[in-house]
């Protein structure tokens, strides 16, 4: 089984993920890759406390995702895995030698830098060249917020 | 703002003004009910909008969803408030009975909000 979902989502586990993207793929194990949650005993207990009981939650930091990252696309369950931001998703396609095949672009929004893309996706150069050498390495990078929204893809992408 | 404890609505899309603007047009009290969207929000910008909602002030905070980005965003808030609670699946009975039941605290307000929002809820045939 490879991971169902690799997603760059700057809410991290929230609505869409859950239920617009866990429902329709019937998720039962969410990744959260980032290093502040996995520090953050607190906040991992709330989103425990917020998910639904059929879907497990791991908490992991950037370097501990990508050691385990083959683990994950052979363990039978269906499996979402969310970074924060492009520069850990990217780390982890690198790291992960082509585990990673394919990256959602969820939600990314506006900040220093940034332009808009699409209402949901604000990049700054250097998260597109990034983006762009994942894609020229043979990554395949859309955007997409939600199952029922069209994909699309990187090289469309305005801005 | 009149004494008593301010409800911040806080859902998806244009959820939380359309809850607060029913709700005052049922009451006809305003400035009890704040909303706050979470349209183009990072985590970090919804939990600043948040803050600034709550403004100081003893809060009871209404989300939409539990498991929404509503919800996390509300409960970072709960760290460093201590006058601050959140309510989960905000509906406008819940609401129109919090703007008039304001003065008991929020013990008790969570408490109220819990067993009306329930009890609003019924199936027909």
């Amino acid at each position: 089984m490879t991971l169902s979902l690799c997603r760059i989502d700057d809410r991290l586990i929230h609505g869409q993920v859950v239920i617009g993207w866990g429902t329709p793929l019937g998720a039962q194990l969410i990744v959260l890759v980032d290093d502040g949650v996995r520090a953050n005993q607190w906040e991992q207990e709330i989103y425990r406390m917020a998910l639904p009981q059929d879907v497990a939650v791991e908490f992991v930091s950037r370097d501990e995702a990508i050691a385990r990252l083959r683990e994950w696309d052979a363990d039978p369950r269906r499996i979402m895995l969310i970074t924060g931001d492009v520069e850990t998703m990217a780390a982890l396609v690198t790291g992960g030698e082509g585990v990673i095949r394919r990256v959602n672009l969820g939600g990314i929004h506006a900040g220093p830098g940034r332009h808009p893309c699409l209402r949901y996706v604000y990049l700054s150069e250097a998260e597109t060249g990034r983006l762009r050498q994942l894609e020229a390495a043979g990554a395949v990078i859309t955007a997409q917020d939600v199952p029922t929204t069209t994909p699309v893809p990187l090289h469309q992408l305005s801005g | 703002m009149t004494d008593g404890l301010q409800g911040v609505v806080v859902g998806h899309g244009g959820l939380a003004a359309a809850l607060v603007t029913a709700a005052e047009e049922i009451t006809g009290v305003q400035g009890v009910l704040v909303g706050i969207s979470n349209r183009g929000c990072d985590r970090g910008r919804l939990e600043e909008l948040i803050r600034q909602g709550i403004a100081g002030r003893p809060s009871v905070i209404f989300v939409d969803l539990q498991s929404g980005s509503c919800f996390f965003a509300a409960m970072a808030s709960l760290k460093a408030m201590p006058e601050v609670r959140v309510v989960t699946g905000v509906n406008l009975p819940m609401l129109v009975d919090f703007v008039f039941h304001r003065a008991a605290g929020l013990e008790a307000a969570v408490a109220r909000a819990r067993q009306v929002g329930e009890q609003a809820i019924e199936g027909t045939r």
